[in-house]
């Protein structure tokens, strides 16, 4: 418990895998993760997908000490709310640096990485993390 | 509606209570504060459960109806009700409104949770289910982590400082130390705080609330019964709710819980009155930082200004406006359903001046504020002696 399962792998490959989205073609907002409802014109919304550059910056952090099940090899890990260039923010783990490195506002892009695994002979999943973008 | 008031109240001693199982504790409270009010079983119309994740936690479901058969309530109506660690907070609020629109005469609302008998990475995955499974949980963040964003986004944004969060704890195991029913029964100094190690920086492990079984219920009458049961009736003179985005980073700011200001302003225009009013407030400290962003968007204090305000010990008994007399989440410790409800105990005591070694000197006017998952529910209750 809770470890992820094949369904809901399966049904969020695209946002997961690839950072598609939606958006809405009313009020132009970007949505991610995807949102079939525009929550702010509801059914005047028209919803339709979108991919986002992966392109973003640190809006906060934390340096994770004691992960759920499925992440205790993990610990510990950066962890951050990104701040994509299209406006919505998302929640990833940052990888190749250490806590002392990064700080709020940071130019990061995204990577495709493993998440967790549920067993040894079990699902793998995958999806996206962030690294640091090279400054200059 | 009707007025409404609390007229019995009863919890169970907080802390790791491995000789009581779920349905133990919820009893002992329960029959506590039937016998707080001289009310009889059969007096009663309906039952509330606040309780989060039994489910995950004893493999428990459909508590509603076990409560009411363990208590020999049965056929009255019971529900479990469940917002996270909000559960509480909003099974008083249900039991309100049953009592004041008329649906029900007398009513009994509980909190619960039973913690440790799991594994310390199961509660947290369990607990973790009050944020975004497939967003925020799959990626990795705990309870402690999202917080920790918080608390890094309020540092960046007011110059809080990890001691000023610390002294939150400090307070907090203060106030628990002159509290018979708290899990830590213990002071702690600043030092303590600050060397305890990084659970997600920057939160060390002073900063977190335990891990904690407990029960505690109260029973609600019309006011105009209320009289009848006991001699100091404490009115509930407002109730109030708000939701926000379930994932942290869905939220417009996130140094603040926006659910928190809309229920908290909605609360204070219901009960007429303005937060310098209250003289006793319960707030939500599941960690220390949600006590510095609580007291300043509930209005107690300037937004930015929470963090200098706990460490000027503005917050402790005695100062300006005491918080968490009963030691808060963090030191009377958060059995996640029973939490709501027993911030209503801890208010009802300092009103009718049962509050012992804590007693905040005449009291009037007391405020409970329980939040879920990292903010998308909120919910606040003022109260006031009849």
């Amino acid at each position: 418990m809770p470890s992820e399962n094949l369904a809901i792998t399966w049904r969020r490959m695209p946002e997961r895998y690839r950072l598609v989205g939606t958006e809405c073609q009313n009020c132009k907002t970007a949505y991610f993760p995807a949102r079939k409802l525009c929550p702010k014109c509801r059914r005047k919304g028209r919803i339709v997908p979108r991919q986002f550059s992966g392109r973003g910056k640190i809006y906060s952090y934390t340096e994770v000490f004691a992960g759920p099940s499925g992440f205790e090899l993990e610990v510990p890990y950066l962890l951050a709310i990104v701040e994509l260039e299209e406006g919505p923010r998302l929640t990833a783990q940052i990888v190749g640096v250490s806590e002392k490195d990064v700080k709020i506002g940071d130019e990061v892009e995204m990577v495709f990485r493993r998440i967790q695994e549920d067993s040894a002979e079990g699902l793998i999943h995958y999806g996206y993390k962030f690294r640091m973008r090279r400054r200059g | 509606m009707r007025r409404v008031a609390i007229v019995g109240v009863g919890m169970t001693k907080f802390g790791e209570e491995w000789t009581r199982g779920y349905r133990d504790m919820l009893i002992e409270a329960g029959s506590r504060a039937l016998a707080d009010c001289n009310l009889h079983g059969e007096e009663i119309d309906a039952l509330y459960v606040g309780t989060m994740a039994p489910g995950s936690l004893v493999g428990q479901e459909h508590v509603g109806a076990l409560v009411a058969d363990f208590m020999g309530l049965t056929p009255i109506p019971a529900t479990r009700v469940e917002a996270a660690c909000a559960s509480g907070g909003v099974a008083l609020r249900t039991g309100y409104l049953a009592v004041a629109s008329g649906a029900h005469d007398c009513v009994v609302v509980g909190g619960v949770e039973k913690m440790t008998d799991t594994p310390g990475e199961e509660v947290a995955s369990a607990l973790g289910g009050a944020g975004d499974q497939e967003w925020e949980l799959f990626m990795g963040a705990t309870f402690p982590a999202i917080y920790a964003l918080m608390a890094r986004r309020h540092m960046f944004e007011y110059g809080t400082t990890e001691e000023q969060m610390a002294s939150v704890a400090v307070k907090n195991h203060a106030n628990a130390a002159k509290n018979r029913y708290a899990h830590f029964q213990n002071e702690i100094t600043l030092e303590t705080v600050m060397n305890s190690k990084y659970i997600a920086s920057p939160l060390k492990l002073f900063d977190c609330s335990p891990i904690t079984d407990g029960a505690a219920a109260v029973v609600l009458m019309p006011l105009e019964k209320a009289k009848r049961y006991t001699s100091q009736p404490i009115e509930i003179v407002a109730s109030a709710q708000a939701s926000d985005a379930l994932a942290l980073h869905s939220r417009h700011c996130e140094s603040e819980l926006h659910s928190t200001k809309v229920a908290a302003k909605k609360a204070f225009e219901q009960a007429g009155i303005s937060p310098s009013d209250v003289d006793v407030a319960e707030v939500h400290d599941c960690f220390t930082i949600a006590e510095i962003m609580a007291i300043e968007d509930i209005g107690f204090f300037k937004k930015g200004e929470g963090g200098k305000a706990s460490q000027e010990g503005r917050t402790a008994l005695g100062g300006e406006i005491a918080i968490n007399t009963s030691g808060g989440l963090k030191g009377c410790g958060h059995p996640v359903g029973a939490t709501g409800v027993k911030q209503a105990v801890e208010v009802v005591w300092q009103l009718r001046g049962q509050a012992e070694g804590r007693q905040v000197e005449g009291a009037e006017i007391g405020l409970t504020h329980n939040v879920g998952g990292s903010g998308a529910t909120a919910v606040v209750h003022i109260m006031k002696k009849a």
